[in-house]
């Protein structure tokens, strides 16, 4: 309001307060979607005749729940990723989900028995009331079985190396999870009064003992494992198939998985598998994206065709946008 | 130090609970007792609080009214139930944040309010009267009841004072009463019985607090003598004291129970019907949830049944011990209901406030609607039911002041069966001129008044005898009209731009010098109360008339034109100068006022010459006729006369009023003493005071009548026009006579000629019985008109009486069955209460929504009873706008308020509402999709947070801009087809079915956004939430696609909101999964975001959901745009157009719309009906090019009558020619 001895009560006819403000008034109608319709299906087209070629350059194999596996593999593009998948595994269970402790994650030792998060119970301490570190039902679970992959050279078995480095996310690693610091030059001593999981072999500190890098909490196939699947059907990363002969990609030949078998699966009437496969711009192997773009876009240009049929017969209606 | 004086100590004795009626003594003799010895101590003190809240008492008092509203409770006990380990979904405290936000919000909005009251309480306590004359200054919190207050001239009286003595000698004291009820005409009250303050002894008996301004009673008792009095000796707390140097009295209503503060209602809170149903709707998403809940209950069994053992990711409770299934499906149940909560949408409720302020905001900001004249904009009273002006389907009007203007122009009078018109025009010269040269031209209706002033006075004792003299001084004493001669204290400051804008009005102002008088015998009655000026420059010799009516106002002044000048009026007396310029003085002995019941009003007067005791009497006809003397044959043929010149102006739309004279001889102190019983009475005091009154006016001798024209305002027809071809039925509702009221219904086109020869149905009866039998005559002959014409062309004229008898319960049926046959109902000589009652029978009865709009205080129950109340600030005070929900200065602003302003508001209300809803079961339903992969355990694939900011955040702006500032057609194209507004009235925008139809897309795109990154991620090492963002993200673009959808014009006010949605989407969600490591454990959405967004991957599948989302809505909208446009899309297609085209084709439009209506088979539906493509009369002339219009194909094949289609050809080609002129 204007002060002043003018003041009066005089709405301010401004463009906006009058609701004048200029403004764009689409129409929808069959006339104006037609180029809309066309334009998305051959975009559609387009991008699933992409990704369908894509995908079908992936290559992957996957091997199920056998002990020890021999295989005919062909040449396989590098590098080759090597998982191993679950079914029926509910990761994303609420309650499994929230049974971890990130701060004890992060290294912080005044989580490991003094203050331990309510949530890890009932994996938070062991029968004589010692903390579990890692606590929690995620950790404790942690999938054990180990692979070893073989190529058959004349008879000989050659060792593939699997590495298990730079699988996790590189912020896992970096960031979320950390080490407690060394207690008195010694790594073990950091994790005192602690004990194992129930479930595990061997303490976190011995998770990886040859190289200090991937041990503790930062070892790469734990930090894997406990980066929650989204879905019960799910596939984690165990390692990469890149140094040495096999950088370019595994040659076409005999080869022989060694599984160490130790994970149980039959309690939730589950399937293990390994799978091998290469990646592309577009990740794994995947066809669904390619054909639901090609459908879609199909289906954008029958859409076009139905409305430039209505169009036709019902011009009319439209005429005033010519106008 | 006085304030008070001494009592009666008997009074002392006076214990106990406040008696009834409240009794008042004077506080003085208490002054150095105790409190609780004070005999006025049990009623309320003069301290006003309207604040609800101190400083301490805030929290828990605010918490407790929150935790009235069911929503704030379910709320609570869903963040409660996250706090239950077995059932939470989120972290506790994190749960808690929405209630928190929500309670916080309205308490800070609470606080602000009452704030506020605070203030302006404490602002209003800190004035205070000043002293004088042994009076001390108090603060206004420290007077009391019973306490003698002097309030001076312009100071603001603190608290309801009877009037004991007043500076002026007659006892008068003037007040102003702006602040109570916006009247700014100065009020007269006087003092009944004058007392000293230092020798009260009486005792003041009167009724219970009430918020009635314009009523009250009580009386004094003193020594076993009562003396009443009423609403004339009190002065209301909040009005300012003016013309008056001082006033005193004694306070008999202090504090809350003053009548301005039981008037100071807050504003009214009315439920709309869009929100009534909605609550429907809200029961529905209840519904949902329990049945989603149940789903995963149960899922969630049967899920845990499928296991033989424990499998190893299943944790079992504390104790080591497996929860047993069922009580695991209750847990799921509860913790289901905290994840999906968010569907049943109690934000939306918030929302709609909001939206509905802002819909406030742009209604009172129409400069259309602003009123230059009065400085006046649009208000809007009640806040929150601005979308039921667009389901307007009655409305019920009243006549004056509402249609016209109510200011009131002298044109005819008959004097003993004579009758002379009055001309006003601007040739007043030349009409001076023809007054002074027509005097002898004496005979028949077309007279020219002789002139009567001073120099021609003579003539008419010559040749009219005393009757005209006696007209005319009927005309000037017999009424409430007060003279004001002092100006200064009244002077109004006016806004300089005004008074130049409205300098014509002003300048026939009511201040009229002697010399006006005589030299322009008419100026002076089309005078405006409300801009009146009083120049300090004025003589003595300046008259200044207020007046209760603007019809008192108007003869005042023409008895003025005639030289019958009212000089001055007091409760005692009243001064007349006569043309002779001699000054008659009479003694006023009483005034019998004017109400309804009687219809008339009297002043007695002793003639000061001759001593005789008269009574002049003035009012309608039907109140006057009836109490004529019939003894001599003379008068009769002069009633005879006067009936028929009475008929004549009624017919000429003339208000007209009766006047009689009676000379009092003997019985008149007898009287006397009935009426000051009366007056003094508490119980039936109105009863009794009318039949005194009753009794006096019998055996008039009747002088004459005048007709007062009152003009009709401005684009009346038109408007009432427009609500009509809109589906709005319009009512009238006057108390004017029948032939006034038809004849102005004739004029604003509520009745037309079309309907003249049509049976006009005009049932006046006078028993039941007769009216029975009429009643259903009439409407067994209805069909009869229905089958031959158009279905609504009978007008109902109704009178008072007859409509009372409708009224009456058996009848009722019938009455409604009516008035739904009749295209226009005017109903004349109707009571406040009849026309309430009309509105209530019709909105309960056929359950309309009805509109009531009116000026004066007759109005108020109408206005209230009505879905919509509107008010006119109009001639006659503020009383209906202080009723009303919405207050507009002139009557044709109701078109634009309720075909645009209305229709707008529906619109948009109801679309985003329907919106809100979709809007979260799409959301929430994702998160129910993902409970069929996570073993129905509740688990949310979207961190929590990210849920509370899309709702905050990211989704919120979008609906209320959509609600506030959607525009789907433009006013000018709406005020042009006023038949778009039927949608609304049929409720065309917020249907179940639209719904319905809501909530099943919203379940398709929820399943589109879950299953295309499911598709897409299934089976690979995809994590939770990294699983979570694109659907997030894909919801989002969905949502909010989906309104740009339906969004119907774009402003930049839409672009900005809409991509600045999106883009504070992705700024947040970066910033928070870049900040939040672990702060919100065990989720983890940390540097999810950034991983997706550097995934060409995510972009893939983000348009991919989007597109596939919204295909199915995105074609639906094209085809209906093709296949069945509606009329809105054709109105909005004409508003795409360039003006020229534009004006042609709304011209095209009615053209068809006429044509249309004249034939049955076509105007059966509305709009819709003949605008689709299977009605080729239309289509043909819709068709601007000339080419199809001749096409053969076009011919018609289902039409009943080829014949129409023929007959609309010829008229087609003008169109065409035009058509193609245009292209």
């Amino acid at each position: 309001m204007k002060a002043g001895p003018s003041r009066t009560n005089r709405p301010d006819n401004t463009a906006f307060t009058q609701q004048r403000l200029p403004a764009w008034q689409p129409i929808l109608s069959a006339g104006i979607v037609i180029p809309g319709f066309t334009l998305i299906g051959l975009a559609f087209i387009g991008v699933g005749v992409a990704l369908f070629v894509t995908s079908q350059k992936i290559t992957d194999l996957e091997v199920r729940g056998k002990r020890d596996t021999h295989a005919v593999l062909f040449f396989f593009q590098g590098p080759v990723f090597f998982y191993y998948g679950l079914t029926s595994y509910y990761q994303n269970f609420r309650t499994y989900g929230v049974s971890k402790d990130g701060y004890q994650l992060s290294g912080d030792t005044y989580y490991f028995n003094v203050r331990a998060w309510y949530s890890c119970a009932p994996y938070q301490y062991d029968s004589n009331n010692n903390p579990i570190v890692p606590c929690g039902s995620i950790a404790n679970s942690m999938f054990s079985d180990t692979f070893q992959l073989y190529q058959v050279v004349n008879g000989m078995k050659k060792q593939v190396p699997l590495d298990g480095k730079g699988i996790a996310w590189w912020t896992d690693y970096n960031i979320k999870y950390s080490n407690p610091a060394l207690v008195n030059g010694s790594f073990a001593n950091a994790f005192s009064g602690t004990v194992k999981p129930v479930n595990w072999s061997k303490p976190v500190y011995e998770l990886d003992p040859t190289d200090q890098a991937n041990n503790g909490f930062l070892n790469q196939n734990f930090l894997v494992w406990m980066r929650q699947a989204a879905l019960p059907k799910f596939q984690k990363l165990y390692g990469r198939i890149a140094e040495g002969d096999y950088a370019q990609g595994l040659p076409a030949g005999n080869y022989t998985l060694l599984i160490n078998y130790s994970y149980p699966v039959i309690s939730f009437g589950g399937t293990k598998k390994v799978v091998l496969s290469n990646v592309s711009w577009m990740g794994g192997k995947n066809q669904f994206l390619g054909i639901a773009y090609l459908v879609i876009g199909s289906l954008c240009i029958v859409m076009a065709m139905v409305m430039l049929i209505i169009y036709a017969k019902y011009k009319f209606t439209d005429d005033d946008e010519d106008m | 130090a006085r304030t008070q004086v001494r009592t009666d100590p008997s009074e002392t004795s006076c214990p106990g609970s406040p008696p009834s009626p409240p009794t008042v003594v004077s506080n003085l003799p208490y002054e150095d007792q105790r409190p609780r010895n004070q005999p006025n101590r049990r009623y309320a003190g003069n301290a006003v609080k309207t604040n609800k809240y101190t400083l301490w008492s805030f929290l828990p008092i605010n918490l407790c009214e929150q935790f009235r509203r069911l929503a704030n409770i379910y709320f609570v006990g869903i963040a409660a139930l996250n706090f239950i380990p077995e059932v939470n979904a989120f972290q506790p405290q994190v749960a808690l944040i929405p209630i928190c936000v929500i309670l916080t919000l309205t308490a800070i909005k609470d606080a602000w309010e009452d704030f506020r009251r605070y203030q302006s309480d404490r602002d209003a306590c800190l004035s205070h009267p000043r002293s004088q004359h042994g009076f001390v200054e108090r603060r206004w919190k420290d007077i009391q009841v019973g306490d003698f207050v002097q309030v001076l001239a312009n100071d603001i009286i603190p608290a309801d004072i009877l009037l004991l003595h007043a500076s002026d000698p007659n006892g008068v004291c003037h007040m102003e009463t702006a602040n109570l009820d916006g009247e700014t005409n100065l009020k007269q009250r006087r003092v009944k019985s004058p007392f000293d303050p230092l020798s009260f002894n009486a005792t003041v008996i009167c009724e219970k607090p009430n918020n009635n301004l314009n009523h009250f009673k009580g009386f004094l008792e003193k020594d076993q003598i009562k003396i009443g009095f009423g609403i004339e000796s009190l002065l209301l707390r909040g009005c300012t004291v003016r013309n008056t140097a001082a006033a005193s009295g004694i306070v008999v209503y202090a504090g809350h129970d003053t009548k301005s503060m039981l008037n100071n209602n807050r504003p009214r809170y009315k439920r709309s019907r869009v929100e009534s149903k909605m609550n429907k709707e809200v029961l529905c998403c209840v519904f949902l949830l329990f049945c989603m809940c149940l789903i995963g209950a149960v899922g969630h069994v049967i899920w845990l049944k499928t296991f033989s053992s424990v499998p190893i990711y299943f944790i079992p409770d504390s104790d080591g011990n497996e929860t047993p299934s069922v009580v695991a499906g209750v847990y799921r149940f509860l913790t289901m209901i905290i994840l999906l909560q968010v569907i049943i949408p109690i934000s939306l409720y918030l929302s709609i406030e909001l939206v509905k302020m802002g819909q406030v905001f742009f209604i009172t900001q129409d400069i259309d609607l602003y009123d230059k004249e009065k400085d006046m904009r649009m208000q809007c009273r009640a806040l929150n039911i601005t979308e039921d002006l667009g389901q307007i389907q009655y409305v019920f009007s009243d006549k004056t002041g509402t249609l016209t203007e109510n200011k009131m122009v002298f044109r005819r009078c008959t004097i003993m069966g004579t009758e002379y018109p009055h001309t006003e025009n601007g040739e007043s010269g030349k009409w001076v001129g023809q007054l002074w040269s027509h005097q002898d031209t004496t005979v028949g209706r077309d007279n020219i008044l002789p002139c009567l002033p001073l120099r021609c006075g003579m003539h008419i004792t010559v040749y009219h005898g005393a009757t005209h003299l006696e007209f005319f001084l009927a005309l000037a004493i017999c009424n409430t009209v007060v003279v004001s001669t002092e100006t200064a204290q009244r002077q109004r400051v006016r806004d300089p731009v005004q008074s130049t804008l409205y300098d014509i009005p002003t300048s026939s102002s009511s201040v009229v010098s002697e010399d006006e008088v005589q030299g322009t015998p008419c100026k002076g009655h089309t005078r405006r109360r409300q801009t009146w000026t009083a120049s300090s420059l004025a003589g003595p010799k300046e008259v200044h008339y207020e007046a209760q009516s603007p019809d008192e106002a108007a003869l005042v002044h023409a008895a003025k034109a005639y030289g019958f000048t009212l000089l001055e009026r007091t409760p005692s007396h009243v001064s007349v100068r006569l043309p002779s310029g001699t000054t008659l003085t009479y003694e006023v002995l009483d005034v019998l006022t004017f109400d309804s019941v009687r219809s008339r009003m009297s002043i007695i007067v002793r003639h000061p010459h001759t001593k005789e005791i008269i009574l002049y009497t003035k009012g309608a006809d039907s109140g006057i006729m009836e109490r004529l003397s019939q003894m001599k044959s003379e008068s009769r043929v002069i009633a005879n006369k006067t009936q028929k010149h009475l008929d004549m102006y009624a017919n000429d739309g003339l208000r007209t009023l009766c006047f009689t004279r009676k000379v009092q001889e003997f019985n008149y102190y007898d009287w006397l003493v009935l009426r000051q019983g009366a007056m003094a009475a508490i119980d039936r005091k109105d009863e009794l005071v009318r039949k005194t009154a009753a009794d006096m006016e019998t055996n008039l001798t009747l002088l004459g009548a005048t007709g007062i024209e009152d003009r009709l305002q401005e684009n009346v027809p038109e408007t009432i026009q427009a609500l009509r071809e809109a589906g709005i039925q319009v009512c009238v509702l006057t108390g004017d006579k029948l032939e006034t009221a038809v004849n102005i219904a004739y004029s604003c086109k509520l009745l037309d000629h079309k309907l003249v020869g049509k049976p006009v149905c005009k049932p006046v009866c006078v028993s039941q019985e007769v009216c029975k039998n009429m009643l259903s005559g009439t409407l067994a002959q209805l069909p009869l008109y229905d089958t031959q014409e158009a279905k609504v062309s009978v007008g109902l004229v109704i009178d008072g009486r007859t409509l009372g008898l409708l009224l009456d319960s058996d009848l009722q049926e019938g009455f409604v069955q009516l008035c739904t046959h009749c295209r226009a109902i005017l109903c004349c000589r109707t009571t406040p209460l009849q026309k309430s009652r009309v509105v209530t029978l019709l909105r309960s009865k056929l359950g309309v929504m009805t509109l009531a709009i009116g000026d004066g205080a007759n109005d108020v129950n109408m206005i209230q009873a009505a879905d919509v109340g509107v008010g006119i600030s109009g001639q006659e005070g503020m009383q209906a706008v202080m009723a009303s929900d919405f207050a507009i200065s002139r009557f044709k602003h109701l078109k634009k308020l309720l075909l645009v302003h209305g229709h707008w508001c529906y619109n948009r209300l109801a679309n985003m509402i329907i919106y809100f809803f979709y809007k979260n079961v799409a959301y929430v339903n994702l998160l129910f999709w993902y409970q069929f992969f996570c073993g129905f355990s509740g688990t949310a694939m979207i961190d929590y947070w990210f849920m509370i900011f899309f709702n905050l955040f990211f989704t919120s702006a979008p609906p209320i801009m959509f609600g506030i500032m959607d525009r789907e057609v433009s006013a000018a194209v709406l005020l042009q087809l006023p038949e778009l507004y039927r949608r609304g009235q049929h409720e065309g925008g917020y249907r179940r079915s639209t719904f319905w139809i809501a909530i099943a897309d919203a379940f398709y795109q929820s399943l589109v956004c879950f299953f295309v990154p499911y598709w897409t991620y299934k089976g690979s090492d995809i994590d939770i939430f990294t699983l979570g963002t694109p659907m997030n993200t894909a919801s989002l673009f969905t949502i909010i696609f989906h309104l740009a959808i339906e969004i119907k014009s774009w402003t930049v006010v839409h672009w900005v909101i809409m991509v600045g949605s999106v883009v504070v989407y992705f700024v947040v969600t970066l910033a928070f999964c870049a900040m939040c490591v672990s702060c919100n454990p065990p989720s983890d959405p940390y540097w999810t975001m950034q991983e997706q967004m550097s995934d060409p991957m995510f972009y893939l599948v983000c348009i991919l959901t989007t597109v596939v989302a919204l295909l199915p809505r995105y074609t639906l909208h094209a085809l209906r745009g093709t296949l069945v446009p509606s009329d809105h899309l054709r109105a909005r297609q004409i508003d795409n157009m360039p003006p020229h085209h534009r004006d042609l084709w709304l011209q095209e439009w009615k053209k068809l719309k006429d044509l249309c209506a004249s034939y049955p088979s076509l105007s059966s539906s509305t709009a819709q009906r003949y605008s689709t493509a299977q009605s080729p009369s239309l289509t043909l002339v819709q068709d601007p090019s000339p080419a199809l219009a001749q096409s053969p194909s076009l011919t018609p094949v289902q039409d009943p009558s080829p014949s129409l289609v023929q007959s609309l050809n010829p008229k087609l080609a003008p169109n065409q020619g035009l058509n193609s002129a245009a292209l």
